[in-house]
């Protein structure tokens, strides 16, 4: 690639790294570019707040540190180009959390994890669509509107994380970061046919994290390959003892260090629950020819059970919402965000304000949330969902003695349409039933593209592995992606 | 067990959210839905489980840290306050709350 930018869009970010560290691209002509295709592709959605003039200083100061030779260290992101999630609070961009309650809100500060890459020299392109305060699996529940799926504009892109899988399947961005609470990263990545992985709760620092449910929230990187998404993940994780006290003392990794290790004898457990009479046959039939090909890759599949899938979608209903309902108290008109106009006293305006600032779903879950920790009903629900909520975990490492991870699909079927499940949250909440259990446990999970099915819609993959273990995940998505071609398909007018 | 447009009203002003009456009932009928999904997690018998609150806490034991108390953060009010719905001589405002 000489002076042509033309396809820069299609490189990873491995293959992009490469081409700045060697400056055959500068990190100002990589910016622009893209910033090019989001105006280009604006009908997506996918971008809540751009600022051209701080993507490109970033990139100018990225191209003055490539030019002093600072890339020569490999892995560098040095000059690479990335979205974030408009639930990580930056200093440059406005951050809204998808919500008219924080419309036009600038942080005084930039989330540990923007600030953790942006040391590294990434590049930040913009701020994406999500569902409000990511609660959602369609992101509908954005007040500034649903994003569209870059596969059919008809179907969601899947949600919370939906602006950042579109961006990406469409190549306005190489990659962007996501949030995962019941499955935000890795639904959306099915949904929209890229690569997405959760790491284990508390590898990354929720500092800076718009909170909706603290005891799940884990913040991961979304992108078109394994390899990039290990790159990505090494940038972003590591202690953060003094700003989040559930971050876990872990070192920072590298988790590119075991990508090319060979799969022989790779035990895959299989759940016999994933495999259910309400997983749609097209779905189904992808999954198992990606099993089929992990086979040939030495791979032995081992029939496992995790009898309490089931339960994952009450326990996760009561608990999320329990959560959400105590962290969005904050948001009460006096410090911050939106105030009503109109007031008789205090109270008044802390309910007049909530009501106009908050959108249909999340009121629900702060309604649901304030009922099941009111006097009287924490020890029958709250209590009790914790409970199952170890019960859960528990059959994870049950099922962790016979196999080394776990496979099965994201979701029960393919992107419905926009619209498509009505005005029933439940339909919603039934269909996160397979990423749900993983995100009770704070288990590392990710999804990786294996196929289409109905209406050329894409199909992922769901790996989940145990505790700290994001290298063999990764290991296992890079081997399956050096011999198949699904992660580099690419929707029709991108 | 079902809930009551007077258990929607007491929670709503719990959680301070004024209602309007469509949206209580729409609410009412919605929370009444997800709760018979419920029901099938409330006969599950865990006598004797531990609660679980951080998950990695599943295969080590998890301490709550606590940071040291010391100044960490310069003063930023005018950052802060920039997004304040209402300031005024770097204060922010609210409704009389004493007469």
């Amino acid at each position: 690639m000489t002076n042509d930018t033309s396809a820069l869009h299609d490189l990873s970010v491995a293959q992009l790294a490469r081409h700045l560290r060697e400056r055959k691209v500068s990190a100002v002509e990589t910016a622009q570019h893209f910033l090019s295709r989001m105006r280009t592709h604006a009908e997506l959605g996918a971008f809540l707040d751009v600022n051209e003039e701080a993507t490109l200083a970033q990139a100018r100061a990225a191209d003055v540190a490539l030019a002093a030779g600072h890339a020569a260290a490999s892995p560098s992101l040095l000059g690479v180009p990335v979205a974030h999630k408009d639930i990580f609070v930056t200093r440059d961009f406005v951050t809204t959390a998808g919500s008219k309650m924080l419309e036009g809100y600038r942080s005084p500060f930039d989330a540990t994890v923007v600030a953790k890459m942006a040391e590294q020299g990434v590049v930040t392109l913009g701020k994406l669509n999500c569902d409000e305060f990511a609660m959602g699996s369609a992101n509908e529940n954005s007040a500034f509107g649903p994003v569209k799926n870059p596969w059919n504009p008809l179907h969601t892109p899947g949600g919370s994380s939906g602006g950042s899988a579109a961006a990406v399947a469409a190549r306005l961005a190489p990659a962007a970061t996501g949030t995962d609470t019941g499955g935000s990263i890795r639904q959306p990545a099915s949904f929209c046919g890229i690569t997405g992985i959760k790491p284990t709760y508390g590898r990354a620092s929720r500092y800076g994290m718009v909170a909706f449910a603290s005891s799940l929230d884990q913040a991961g990187p979304m992108a078109r390959t394994a390899e990039d998404c290990a790159l990505l993940l090494s940038s972003m994780c590591g202690p953060d003892p003094d700003r989040d006290s559930t971050s876990l003392d872990t070192p920072a990794e590298d988790f590119t260090r075991s990508l090319n290790e060979p799969l022989d004898g790779l035990r895959m457990g299989i759940p016999k629950e994933f495999f259910g009479e309400g997983l749609a046959p097209d779905v189904r039939a992808a999954v198992d020819a990606a099993l089929s090909e992990y086979e040939k890759l030495g791979a032995k599949l081992v029939p496992i059970s995790l009898p309490r899938t089931e339960l994952s979608i009450p326990v996760y209903y009561i608990i999320a919402p329990a959560e959400a309902s105590s962290n969005l108290s904050r948001f009460d008109g006096v410090k911050f965000g939106h105030r009503a106009a109109h007031y008789t006293d205090l109270v008044d305006m802390y309910k007049k304000t909530r009501a106009e600032g908050f959108g249909d779903e999340v009121k629900r879950r702060i309604m649901v949330g304030a009922y099941v920790l009111s006097h009287g009903y924490y020890d029958a629900y709250y209590l009790q969902a914790q409970k199952i909520r170890r019960m859960i975990a528990d059959d994870f490492q049950q099922a962790f003695k016979s196999c080394d991870v776990i496979a099965g699909p994201v979701a029960p079927t393919v992107a419905w349409t926009l619209g498509g499940h009505g005005n029933d949250p439940l339909a919603d909440y039934l269909a996160d039933i397979f990423t749900l259990p993983a995100s009770l446990a704070g288990l590392p999970g990710m999804s990786l593209p294996v196929g289409f099915g109905a209406g050329h819609l894409p199909v992922g993959l769901q790996l989940i592995g145990n505790y700290l273990q994001e290298a063999k995940l990764l290991n296992v998505a890079h081997r399956f992606q050096q011999v198949t071609d699904w992660h580099t398909a690419k929707p029709q007018g991108f | 067990m079902s809930l009551t447009s007077a258990d929607i009203a007491r929670i709503a002003n719990l959680a301070r959210l004024e209602l309007q009456p469509a949206e209580s009932e729409r609410m009412l009928t919605q929370i009444n839905g997800f709760f018979d999904l419920v029901e099938k997690m409330r006969a599950v018998d865990t006598t004797g489980v531990e609660p679980l609150a951080h998950p990695v806490a599943t295969i080590q034991a998890i301490a709550l840290r606590l940071r040291e108390d010391r100044v960490s953060e310069s003063n930023e009010r005018e950052a802060n306050q920039r997004n304040a719905p209402a300031v005024e001589n770097g204060l922010f405002l609210v409704p009389k709350v004493i007469e």
